[in-house]
């Protein structure tokens, strides 16, 4: 698409002349390595669009239902941990940041950069999912895991939770709407859970990125698919800001 | 569609990466502080603001649209602004409805 020009060239140049000119990376149904880059950096977008759209249902869904139910949403928010939210929310930008360095770094040919960049991209996921895990566990412990253990307790005894109470002074629920905070730890669990599994894949992702990296992929030219990859994971980030704001935040008082 | 071209190369350098990182570790200490003041309805107002404030930045310069071509420009702002349609529709429904709570 952006050189009709090149298509001119090739044809008068004959077609297998420029063979030897293009890099080995380039695909033969593109014109150009611009054209090619063009097409995967709009397909990505396009992928990451019906991500958006998938989160979206997920966000609205808690939209609707906070509204509905709003006590039972305060109340339940109120057991989140603002300081492990916060720490978290700083850990992921910092990891977007060195994600967003390593693709400079591979644009700029620095290979010994790019392996450091990715390695502390994924270093701070991982601690992102080890603060999401003591997170977790808290609410295992609490039995504010939806199911069949689900326990209403400090929801219609506040003051049996000390620690959320000396914070919050939160009032009994009645039982009615106590039994509704287990519809917002079903999206909690299924919000940061869909999240996490995200982060999980891109860890992964990261660490063949790394194995690949060290062997001297990614600087040489063909930097797409750690440029593709940052846009995943700065997507994954901006996931977070939004859920970090809706979970954490805006249910305080 | 020659400029698509221009921008296709277009390499943002480490001090725009730390300037973006500043503003948005002063957003999330700004955020954080402002739901910790009882505003009312305004605190999810701030939240989001702020959210939408530090995601744009993040589109915009560590996803690098604001350096991309058209298409690229294109394609963003018409998936998102499908998404508000179809967030804003679903939530209209719900409010000019006589069910639930509302």
């Amino acid at each position: 698409m952006p050189d009709s020009h090149a298509i001119d060239q090739s044809a008068a140049a004959g077609a297998h002349s420029a063979h030897e000119e293009h890099p080995a990376y380039l695909r033969h149904h593109f014109n150009s390595t611009e054209q090619q880059a063009d097409t995967a950096n709009f397909a990505m977008w396009l992928f990451l669009l019906t991500e958006v759209m998938f989160f979206g249902g997920l966000f609205t869904a808690y939209l609707i239902y906070r509204n509905w139910f709003y006590q039972a949403f305060v109340a339940g928010s109120h057991q989140l941990n603002v300081i492990w939210g916060t720490t978290n929310t700083f850990v992921l930008i910092l990891s977007s940041f060195t994600m967003a360095m390593g693709v400079w770094c591979a644009e700029t040919g620095r290979r010994r950069g790019l392996v450091l960049c990715l390695s502390l991209t994924f270093i701070l996921g991982l601690g992102f999912l080890g603060i999401k895990t003591i997170e977790y566990s808290e609410k295992i412990e609490k039995h504010h895991v939806p199911g069949f253990h689900y326990s209403l307790q400090s929801f219609v005894d506040p003051a049996s939770d000390p620690e959320v109470y000396k914070e919050y002074h939160d009032k009994a629920l009645p039982l009615d709407m106590a039994r509704h905070t287990e519809l917002y730890f079903s999206l909690y669990f299924l919000m940061t859970g869909m999240h996490a599994l995200h982060m999980i894949i891109g860890i992964g992702i990261l660490g063949f990125m790394i194995y690949r990296a060290r062997a001297g992929a990614y600087t040489s030219g063909h930097v797409t698919f750690v440029e593709n990859f940052g846009l995943y994971w700065h997507f994954v980030d901006i996931v977070w800001i939004y859920l970090f704001a809706l979970l954490y935040l805006i249910s305080r008082h | 569609m020659s400029e698509t071209n221009e921008h296709a190369h277009h390499i943002v350098g480490p001090k725009v990466y730390v300037i973006i990182l500043f503003a948005l570790l002063v957003g999330t200490g700004l955020t954080v502080w402002a739901s910790f003041i009882d505003l009312g309805p305004w605190n999810p107002v701030i939240a989001l603001a702020i959210a939408t404030t530090k995601a744009s930045l993040v589109v915009l310069f560590f996803m690098g649209v604001k350096y991309s071509g058209k298409l690229t420009k294109l394609t963003v702002f018409a998936g998102i602004f499908t998404f508000l349609i179809l967030v804003s529709m679903t939530l209209a429904d719900y409010i000019s409805r006589a069910w639930g709570n509302w």
